[in-house]
């Protein structure tokens, strides 16, 4: 069942009103630097679950790669700066164009594939890309890429005196990508993405084109991920290969959707509310960075999670839970 | 001289590659026998190689010694991994399986790189040290070494699954997990078992790398990704087709870094893993 959609419309409005206005306060509500950075993580975060969600939840095709699309459009941001001088905005597009196109050749062949093998190929197609980044001195090879310092300007979307700029428009993003799949989960579109993770022969003989819609599915979730991946090199302002094209990246934003309930509108937001948290604070208080303790709670955590809650948290309040 | 180099990269092609046969028949054994793609196995082997390096710079053990340590040490701990978390995910999703073993691969690495630091390591001296000179091929001993153990091993292996009770109990269960336990094979210990062979053999083949290749937390990475390539490449499950398969790799990427460039060799062992995926899933040697 659509989550969020079965109950009265009136309650919807006003829960989602209300936590909107919540998102909107926050930062004047938290003015430090910390509270803030939690909340632009947790937005940039919940947004690529979102849509990895649209491929892997809807659609049920598994990317271990979705790192290949963030990694095309921080690059996309950055060059385009370092480069030709143009803004990052411009980049935003370029990037989400390539990496539909990129996410249409991955899927072409690999959509005939199946289940561990369909995962396996976007693990290593990830792995090929972040090699030939590695070694392509264009876009700066190993070394990565600095994006020019400049005084605050919307133009090149930098502001070094305040978050707050960043904070909205992260929010902006996660908003778009859950509106997104709010209309994809009532659409055609989205019935034949649940029907063809379901059962694709039986979806594909009552006359789904199930790889026109698995490719679709693929094209939204890569732009999606993509202008992610523009904002973050943006707010970082310095890329490279293993920062932005990690397969620890392509792992997170699945595991955030599994926690919360794969396959439902909310669930990769539940989801990045108490992972992201929870690594920010472990390796804030018992790790430091650098040490490996967080990592070692982290990897822990994902076996928990795997061994006791496979439907994720939204599992624990929702009996009839995600599929 | 051109031919004397191309022997070279040929030779340690196939040194390299038997190493990665050894790492990816344990990786095939667990594969095919419960249908789990273990995360964790390119971390199994991480830790024989610090088992060999900590016995060596502790103790002065050489690691041919620690070798049968490494074994059982690992052989234990795969059916560890498969008590405490493998058996309660049997029946659930494959996304949740895959995240276990997932879990575990990051709970072992950054063990190691919390207590021993991500410094490289490396065995300095060893029984086996030095080079043999055929003709101006240079082959180091420990390599060769390594080599003819993982050799060895792979064939123990082969072995065990296809001319004994217990391996015929494996094949039993992999092909049909009722129909094996109709017949009053107990199918829980026949996967504890294929844990702890798969196990055992990435913590052997750790062992015998130590003697020769960098040893650091992340190790495992770089050898779990060939081994996933040669067991597509040889069948899944299928012992004889993952040594073909994993030679087969050794050389490929050698020859890569010989007539390309070695930074992206890596990248023609993915290609051919895609390729093999796309024209060929049932892997090279396998049926349809």
């Amino acid at each position: 069942m659509a989550s969020g959609v079965a109950a009265g419309s009136g309650f919807l409005y006003a829960r989602n009103g209300a936590l909107l206005a919540a998102a909107l306060a926050y930062p004047f509500l938290f003015r430090q630097s910390f509270p803030q950075d939690l909340a632009i993580k947790i937005f940039l975060f919940g947004g690529l679950a979102s849509a990895w969600n649209v491929l892997g939840g809807f659609a049920g095709q598994v990317s271990l790669g979705n790192a290949i699309f963030f990694g095309v459009g921080a690059y996309a941001a950055a060059v385009v700066q370092t480069q030709w001088g143009w803004t990052p905005w411009a980049g935003m597009l370029l990037g989400m164009a390539a990496s539909a196109g990129i996410g249409a050749l991955i899927g072409y062949p690999c959509f005939r594939l199946k289940g561990h093998y369909f995962a396996m190929a976007t693990l290593a197609i990830g792995e090929v890309i972040s090699t030939l980044f590695m070694n392509w001195q264009w876009v700066g090879g190993a070394v990565g890429v600095y994006i020019p310092l400049r005084d605050d300007t919307w133009k090149y979307f930098q502001f070094g005196t305040t978050k707050l700029p960043y904070y909205y428009v992260m929010l902006a993003f996660l908003v778009s990508a859950l509106l997104l799949s709010a209309a994809l989960l009532r659409s055609r579109m989205g019935y034949y993405f649940r029907a063809i993770r379901e059962d694709q022969d039986a979806a594909r003989s009552l006359g789904v084109p199930a790889r026109r819609y698995k490719l679709a599915a693929m094209g939204i979730s890569a732009a999606l991920t993509s202008a992610g991946g523009s904002l973050y090199a943006q707010y970082v302002l310095f890329i490279d290969p293993h920062s932005v094209f990690p397969m620890m990246l392509s792992i997170q934003v699945v595991l955030i959707a599994i926690l919360g309930g794969v396959g439902t509108l909310w669930g990769p937001v539940v989801g990045a509310m108490v992972l992201i948290p929870l690594s920010e604070f472990t390796r804030i208080y018992i790790g430091g960075t650098g040490s490996g303790l967080d990592l070692i709670a982290y990897g822990l955590l994902i076996i928990v999670i795997s061994v006791i809650q496979p439907r994720g948290v939204l599992g624990f309040f929702r009996k009839a839970g995600a599929a | 001289m051109f031919s004397t180099e191309l022997a070279q990269t040929l030779l340690s092609g196939v040194l390299m590659g038997l190493i990665f046969s050894l790492v990816a028949v344990g990786l095939t054994l667990i594969w095919g026998i419960m249908d789990i793609v273990n995360f964790a196995h390119g971390d199994f082997l991480m830790s024989g190689m610090y088992i060999s390096y900590w016995m060596y710079a502790l103790w002065g053990i050489d690691p041919l010694l620690s070798l049968p340590v490494s074994g059982a040490f690992l052989f234990f701990l795969g059916m560890v991994a498969y008590r405490l978390v493998i058996r309660r995910i049997l029946g659930a999703p494959m996304l949740i399986q895959i995240f276990a073993t997932f879990g575990i691969m990051i709970l072992m690495r950054y063990l190691a790189f919390y207590f021993f630091k991500p410094n490289y390591r490396s065995i300095q001296q060893t029984l086996l040290s030095g080079n043999i000179d055929l003709h101006g091929v240079y082959l180091s001993i420990p390599q060769l070494a390594a080599a003819a153990g993982a050799f060895l091993t792979t064939g123990a292996v082969y072995v065990l699954i296809h001319k004994t009770r217990v391996g015929g109990a494996l094949q039993a269960t992999a092909e049909d997990r009722e129909a094996a336990a109709l017949m009053g094979i107990n199918t829980d210990r026949m996967f504890t078992l294929a844990w702890g062979i798969g196990a055992a053999t990435a913590g052997i083949a750790g062992s015998l790398l130590s003697t020769f290749f960098y040893i650091f937390p992340e190790v495992g990475g770089i050898f779990g990704l060939i081994a996933f390539v040669a067991v597509t490449l040889g069948g899944f499950g299928n012992v004889a087709g993952a040594f073909v398969a994993g030679i087969l790799i050794g050389v490929v990427e050698a020859m890569a870094g010989y007539l390309y460039d070695p930074a992206l060799k890596t990248v023609f062992v993915y290609v051919l893993f895609l390729g093999v995926l796309f024209f060929r899933p049932q892997g090279l040697l396998g049926v349809e």
